[in-house]
């Protein structure tokens, strides 16, 4: 075929767009059907939501949008050919990575020491569903970040920080949901 | 046909062709005890009669795609089979080991032997000497593709084929590790049984279907290629997961009733890829190639893997949706077509089109061919149909409204009767198809007549 196709004007390669909209899919499905089991019991989630560290979510947010700003520019200062600069920015944007996984760690470690699990109420089964998948999600961010800063053609970059603006877009979209509606 | 060990392809193609009519004769057995249930119960029990047509199916469509591997792969590498002469040994075994397993099912020999009798577990219910068999024949063809392709060219549709086979391959390791708690013997076992037709026999459709596609419709290979990746992405990211829809009631924590609902709906994603690929292919080729058989089978497998295993698989895979019609005609209908479109299709697709060039003559019998097509199809179809009604009508009596399981069966006598009608029509369907792939005739359909005829 010579006609050229419009997924040719994406920035980066297909298939990073192919896993982005996947995992869109995914999330939005799962806080659809979060909201709609809401709608059974608001009072016993508003009950159960107030038991979440809110303010330890809002740091959470400032760091991963932090990150998300940093390896973005990373690409910027890859393509300037500053590629030193560039690697120190993936390596900060994964060192706030793993502020985020710390900081979520102690949300979890607490939750489990006042006794409350995934079964403890329909709203834990998702909040930990949600946000378990979106930590997964930042683990392997954090790796790619460190593999394209190794590996750091302007190529690489571009897919890992389209991959970890992913990350960032979902946690966005939890962290209200989640945490704040009411 | 160019590679002269493509010719190993024939006698699998053969071997197949020939278990699928005793699937088919299963089937209709199996359909006429729906009807009449104490027809051969004494002599062979249902519970044996299915296990045939359940069995027959998986080995026949199995050796469909070794043959197929060995048909395309050459092709693809550019070079001739490692060794042809291991490529009959690893027939032999498989041949060896079905007889084995039907005389052993037929007169339930050896009862409770560990080597040699049956096992309990549906569609794994061989023997374990036929286990060690299949994985021995497994070996041996994995080895075989595996060494033709690092010598030759390498390609993504002989790459995913592979690593589509070698997956199949490893997965059913599964089957020799039997827990005695029985939620996790039901949570390995679909490793196998899902993660095969949801998972890595996903990668060998679309390779094939890719492979098909390249030949028949010229479309550029690179085009081909991107296709295939996209789709062998959605395959593996919503079928992996997707195994959480079997986790719904056998003893799992209950988070798999979500994971299972959210990931198997995407599975619809791939299947309607596939048929998008299909048609776009065919859209966009200007290849006016002459097996026309060969394309509607290819176009009517994506259309019917998409309603079958898409479609009807979604209507049932959310667990509030599955907590009423789990186990019920439902499942059945969704089983049959989705069997029948994705893979049942895609073997016939391949032979169609694999034939011809193996013996070495024009496509002949196209119109025989289609008409069998149209049969089949249309027969599965409408038999999806009755088991949908049936289901539905199941559901309600005896799930909602409590009703015993056998009053209910009663009552759906009707829709067993119509589904053993479209058996029939389906297998003389399939009697047409082998007469026309088997026998030559005079007549082919070419460009050049249907000019003639306008």
């Amino acid at each position: 075929m010579t006609e050229d196709s419009v997924l040719d004007e994406l920035p980066g390669d297909l298939m990073i767009w192919v896993l982005i909209v996947s995992e869109l899919l995914v999330f939005g499905a799962g806080l659809a059907a979060f909201l709609a089991v809401r709608i059974t019991d608001p009072a016993g989630f508003a009950e159960a939501q107030d038991a979440l560290h809110r303010t330890g979510a809002g740091i959470n947010t400032v760091v991963l949008v932090t990150s998300g700003a940093l390896a973005a520019w990373a690409l910027r200062l890859r393509e300037g050919a500053r590629r030193g600069a560039a690697r120190l920015a993936l390596i900060a944007a994964a060192l706030l990575g793993v502020v985020f996984l710390w900081v979520k760690g102690a949300e979890y470690a607490a939750k489990a020491a006042h006794g409350i699990g995934w079964d403890t109420h329909p709203f834990y089964t998702f909040y930990y569903l949600l946000t378990g998948f979106h930590a997964a999600h930042v683990v392997a961010g954090v790796l790619v970040l460190l593999l394209v800063a190794w590996k750091d053609a302007p190529r690489n970059i571009e897919a890992g920080a389209a991959f970890w603006h992913m990350v960032d877009l979902v946690w966005v979209l939890l962290f209200p949901v989640i945490y704040l509606l009411r | 046909m160019k590679y002269e060990s493509q010719k190993i392809a024939l006698a699998y193609f053969g071997v197949a062709l020939g278990l699928f009519v005793i699937q088919i004769i299963g089937g209709l057995l199996v359909g006429w005890v729906y009807v009449s249930p104490n027809f051969l119960s004494e002599l062979v029990p249902f519970s044996t009669l299915r296990m045939l047509h359940t069995n027959s199916l998986i080995v026949w469509l199995l050796l469909g795609f070794f043959g197929a591997a060995y048909f395309l792969i050459p092709e693809e590498a550019e070079r001739e089979i490692h060794s042809p002469k291991l490529a009959y040994i690893q027939l032999g075994i498989l041949v060896l080991g079905t007889l084995g397993v039907v005389v052993t099912y037929l007169f339930n020999l050896f009862e409770g032997h560990w080597l040699l009798g049956k096992e309990g577990r549906e569609f794994i219910e061989q023997p374990v000497w036929v286990k060690i068999g299949i994985v021995v024949a497994a070996l041996i063809f994995l080895y075989n593709v595996t060494m033709t392709i690092l010598k030759g060219r390498k390609t993504a549709i002989s790459n995913i084929l592979v690593l589509g086979l070698w997956g199949l391959a490893l997965l059913f390791l599964f089957a020799f590790y039997n827990p005695h708690n029985l939620a996790l013997d039901k949570q390995y076992w679909w490793y196998i049984v899902h993660l095969w037709v949801e998972g890595v026999w996903e990668l060998i459709m679309a390779s094939i279907l890719a492979f098909l596609m390249l030949k028949l419709t010229g479309v550029d290979r690179e085009v081909v290629e991107k296709w295939l990746y996209v789709i062998v992405a959605a395959a593996l990211f919503s079928g992996i997961l997707g195994t959480g829809h079997h986790y719904y009631w056998i003893g799992t924590p209950g988070y798999w009733q979500w994971i299972g609902s959210i990931f198997s709906s995407l599975e619809v994603i791939p299947f309607f890829a596939m048929m998008a690929f299909a048609f776009v292919m065919v859209w966009k080729g200007r290849r006016d190639h002459p097996n026309k058989a060969a394309l509607l089978w290819s176009l009517g497998c994506a259309t019917l893997a998409f309603f079958g295993a898409g479609v009807w698989g979604f209507l049932h895979t959310l667990h509030g949706v599955n907590y009423y019609t789990h186990g019920t005609q439902i499942t059945a209908a969704h089983g049959h077509l989705a069997f029948y479109g994705a893979y049942v299709c895609l073997n016939i697709a391949i032979f169609t089109y694999a034939l011809p060039i193996l013996r070495n003559r024009d496509p002949y019998n196209q119109v025989l061919n289609m008409a069998a097509f149209w049969l089949m199809s249309g027969g599965m179809v409408f038999m999806t149909f009755t088991l949908t009604f049936a289901g539905t009508i199941q559901t309600h009596l005896q799930r909602v409204m409590g009703d015993y399981y056998m009053d209910v069966q009663d009552q759906l006598s009707l829709f067993y009767w119509m589904r053993f009608g479209s058996g029939v029509v389906v297998f003389i369907g399939v009697l047409l198809l082998i007469y026309s792939l088997a026998l030559p005739r005079k007549e082919v359909i070419t460009t050049d007549a249907s000019v003639a005829a306008e």
